[in-house]
């Protein structure tokens, strides 16, 4: 099977010398380092999602139009299907599954999401609460206006419950009542 | 080069009646008092997450383990309704469970062999269409009370007490003298215990713990942490990846097709044809001949799916348009000819005409619209000699079941289909052609597939909400009165090809009992049929959506024709609050229309109303025994319309979990909201014009308001489904509120593409 072309390092990589000899690109998802020996052209989605099976980033139309396939790439947020793994070398990639402390505590926008119900079906959610992190990284206060520049759109209509959860995110809120 | 075609295989015919029929039947409470035994030795096979060597089985929906530990099934999809929620709490509350204890559990289809026929485990499973709730009421509470009494029954053995003098609270038995049993040390015994000849009493409405208390989505955590597993999510071992491309006309056929340069690609394995059967109902087989390229993996299968030359030969649809339906549509409504149906003459129409101070007319265009689903359509499939496992996000995985058992012949409980959580259905998932084309690439294939449609095929290839034109006249008399009202209606009926008799085809499209009937005395609603090759499907809240939009603009124009305040002219067409007869049963309470207008009223200060720089709309409706009342507040700024407020009203009778009733009310007005601002599909040559999210919008959020405030009405009336409740008024109530700041009347949706062509 072509399934089986990811590898996962040892998360200590940086005392382990990677084998220069093989081909290959370095990825690193979620702290954890991976290398790609496929098609460099293949979109991240679809290396999360089949490969990796980190199935919480999602198909979110061709071009990712509905934003569910949001992650965080330096920490900016970007479609996940637009973005070929040859342009993701020294590129840190973080997806819904690693927000969250490895001790389980949530990220304060997963915990705000929870606190204000901002939640429909839950497909596009992950890429509601990825790029909510890139506005709150990018604007500590956001402004009504700056809310209204995220790019995901939801047919359950969560939108007025995602603002909540952002303002509530900017108060220092999250997980209080 | 040629290549495999896959035909349908009706080898065992299963007719559409006798389904029902069964899906009607098996729709009892029977499942409650299965299962006393421990669950190795249950006598119908249960969902292996209820299984284990330390569950004891009380009833098919509810396990309680020794550590008090409680499971909950839940029978029906969510589909973003919060069933996963509010299904466990109401047997919960009725179990008098610790709700911290309580873990949801989504049962899958539950189906056994009743020599040959299927007999439904759970009864009804259906999600996302606003029965839920309803249905639950009536039957699921009983599994929650069956419980509690085997439990107190042991607990009565115990102590050598009678049963009435027990209670039960938050997952324990305590007896007068104090003495306290947790259900977990019960439950052995408690399986022991003949069940009750009749279902005990259910708790008094005084008495409930968790209904109409708030509780947040059970699955919430999963949710924002990536991992509840959708059905795109799953996969077995060696499962291959199928991606199809549609033909553009639904009664076209494939004139050519090479796929050498797919068959190139690294990972392709193969490519197939998939036809639908011929003389099978609309939704049950594919809408179009597909060709499917199948993969190891995704990206190889998209990449081999650029490759096909394929050369599609239209059929005889390929003159249709949408604007052609509509203009037909629109000679229809002049009512020169016949209608298709006569679907309500309440007095004399044409006696009630020569009293006229007043006549209005006036005709409002609705755009069809396609589903737009989150989530893709998809399927994973593995048909074998002897078993065929499916997880399929369906809305009704019993008609699921049916077009798997058609395809593959296989007996019923031969055939095992798992609901995960599904993203999004608004009636897309009631129809099943994505689990026939499934079903018959894992036959061709030996092998497990899991489908995925891209955007493309998912806008362009739906069931879509037919297009429609509805004119509207008014006879008013001296006093103002409305004395005669005439709807003429034209659209393509959505259950044309669905078992519904020609007589009945109106159904989808007008409702026999909606707003002004039963309070204009001469009242006639006429439906004109109109043919389209162009697949139509159950949408959210039709047809409500269209008719509401139609007929509240209508009486903003009535008010505002006498120059009054539209709000006075909806209470005096309401009239006194009493109770109205509906004919599709049930009252139509008109208090509670009235009372869920005056709050949306005073919270939007809409005394306001002739004054305010910006501009005030209101509307309101009732449907299924749910009341609604929007009230919408516009700002026009620079020629660009800004929605500063939106306020909804629901009573929806007894409320059971107020923060999910929110979450739907508010999703459900920013879902119509979205729709009446930005989209329709259109077609022309007979293809579909619309291919990804691009060409059908959904409203972004510079484009929504920043808050809608929810207010919903407590209530004793047993629930109505809320999923869609707030659907059908905002529109309306956007467009009144338009038509205040800007003097211009929307008669035709998407709203913001018509005012601009107006202003």
């Amino acid at each position: 099977m072509a399934l089986a072309q990811a590898k996962a390092l040892p998360a200590t990589t940086d005392t382990i010398v990677p084998d220069k000899i093989r081909d290959g690109i370095d990825l690193q998802i979620n702290g954890e380092h991976f290398r790609h020996t496929g098609d460099p052209q293949m979109p991240l989605l679809w290396y999360l999602r089949d490969v990796l099976r980190l199935t919480g980033t999602k198909y979110g139309g061709e071009h990712g139009e509905n934003g569910a396939d949001q992650v965080l790439l330096n920490g900016k947020a970007g479609s996940a299907i637009s973005v070929p793994i040859a342009k993701l070398e020294k590129v840190e990639i973080t997806t819904i599954e690693g927000l969250s402390a490895n001790d389980g505590t949530l990220h304060p926008v997963q915990q705000a999401f929870i606190d204000e119900d901002a939640i429909g079906c839950g497909y596009c959610t992950p890429g509601w609460i990825i790029a909510s992190v890139d506005l709150l990284q990018r604007k500590k206060q956001p402004s009504d206006d700056d809310i209204d520049s995220l790019p995901n759109v939801c047919r359950c209509g969560c939108q007025t419950r995602v603002r909540r959860a952002i303002k509530r995110v900017a108060a220092g809120k999250a997980g209080q009542p | 080069m040629s290549h495999d075609t896959l035909m349908g295989n009706d080898r065992i015919p299963l007719s559409r009646r006798r389904f029902i029929q069964l899906l009607a039947g098996g729709a009892g409470v029977l499942m409650v008092g299965i299962g006393t035994a421990d669950a190795a030795d249950a006598p119908l096979p249960l969902p292996p997450s209820l299984l284990g060597d330390t569950f004891y089985g009380i009833g098919a929906y509810v396990r309680i383990d020794t550590d008090g530990n409680v499971l909950i099934g839940v029978r029906d999809p969510d589909t973003g309704t919060g069933v996963n929620t509010s299904l466990p709490r109401i047997i919960a509350d009725e179990l008098d469970a610790d709700w911290n204890r309580v873990t949801a559990v989504p049962l899958g289809l539950g189906v056994t062999d009743n020599n040959g026929q299927p007999s439904w485990i759970y009864g009804r499973q259906v999600g996302g269409t606003g029965g839920s709730i309803s249905a639950a009421w009536a039957d699921l509470r009983q599994a929650g009370a069956v419980a509690r009494w085997l439990l107190l029954q042991a607990a009565a053995r115990r102590l050598g007490v009678p049963a009435d003098r027990l209670r039960c609270e938050s997952g324990t038995v305590i007896a007068l003298d104090g003495r306290r049993f947790t259900y977990g040390s019960l439950v052995e015994d408690a399986s022991k215990v003949d069940l009750p000849n009749s279902v005990p009493p259910l708790k008094t409405a005084e008495r409930y713990q968790l209904i109409g208390n708030p509780a947040g989505d059970v699955d919430a955590r999963e949710i924002v942490t990536g991992q509840t597993r959708f059905a795109g999510d799953q996969q077995y071992g060696d499962t291959l990846t199928a991606v199809v491309v549609h033909c553009p006309w639904p009664d076209g056929t494939l004139a050519g097709l090479d796929f050498t340069d797919t068959l190139a690609v690294k990972g392709v394995v193969k490519v197939l044809q998939l036809n639908p059967e011929a003389g099978q109902q609309t939704g049950t087989t594919l809408s179009a001949i597909a060709v499917a390229v199948i993969a190891e993996d995704t990206w190889s299968a998209l990449k081999g799916r650029q490759k096909l030359k394929l050369k599609w030969k239209p059929g005889a649809s390929n003159s249709e348009s949408s604007d052609a339906l509509e203009q037909q549509a629109g000679v229809l409504v002049a009512g020169k000819t016949d209608p298709t149906t006569r679907v309500r003459n309440d007095g004399d129409i044409e006696a009630a005409g020569k009293k006229a101070a007043r006549r209005m007319e006036a005709t409002y265009f609705q755009p069809w619209l396609a589903h737009a689903t989150a989530e893709p359509m998809n399927c994973l499939a593995h048909v074998q000699k002897n078993m065929a496992t499916l997880v399929v996000p369906s809305q009704a995985p019993q008609k699921a079941w049916a077009v798997v058992r058609r395809l593959t012949g296989l007996t019923p409980d031969q055939i095992q289909i798992s609901v995960p959580r599904v993203g999004g259905g608004y009636g897309r998932r009631l129809d099943h052609d994505y689990v026939a084309e499934a079903v018959m690439l894992s036959m061709a294939l030996d092998k497990p597939v899991r489908l995925l449609w891209t955007q493309d095929q998912d806008i362009g290839h739906d069931y879509y909400r037919s297009g429609s034109v509805h004119q509207l006249s008014a006879i008013i008399d001296r006093k103002r009165q409305i004395l005669g009202w005439n709807q003429r209606m034209a659209s393509a009926s959505t259950l044309v090809n669905r078992g519904v008799p020609d007589s009945r085809l109106w159904t989808s499209e007008v409702d026999v009992d909606q707003l002004p009937a039963a309070l204009v005395p001469n009242y006639r609603s006429d439906w004109y049929g109109q043919t389209s090759t162009i697949p139509r499907g159950p949408t959210r809240s039709m047809p409500h959506l269209s008719n509401a939009f139609a007929v509240q603009s209508f009486i903003d124009e009535i008010a505002h024709s006498m120059k009054e305040d539209p709000l006075d002219t909806h209470l005096r067409l309401l009239g006194d609050a009493r109770e109205l007869p509906l004919s599709g049963g049930g009252t139509f309470d008109t208090g509670r229309l009235i009372n869920v207008l005056k709050l949306v009223a005073d919270r939007i200060e809409w005394k306001n109303w002739l004054h305010s720089v910006n501009g005030l709309g209101i509307a309101c409706w009732h449907f299924n025994g749910a009341y609604v009342a929007h009230a919408v507040e516009v700002a026009s700024q620079d020629r660009k319309l800004v929605i500063q407020r939106v306020v909804c009203a629901v009573d929806v009778g007894r409320i059971i979990n107020p923060m999910g009733l929110e979450g739907q009310v508010a999703g459900a007005t920013l879902d119509a909201l979205s729709t009446a601002l930005n989209l329709s599909i259109s077609f022309k040559d007979g293809q579909i014009q619309q291919h990804s999210g691009k060409d059908y919008p959904l409203a972004s959020m510079a484009q929504l308001p920043n808050a809608v405030e929810v207010i919903t009405v407590p209530g004793d009336r047993d629930p109505a489904g809320a999923s869609f409740v707030a659907m059908p008024t905002a529109a309306p109530a956007l467009a009144n509120a338009v038509f205040r700041a800007t003097a211009v009347r929307i008669r035709r949706l998407p709203l913001t593409r018509e005012l601009s062509r107006l202003s």
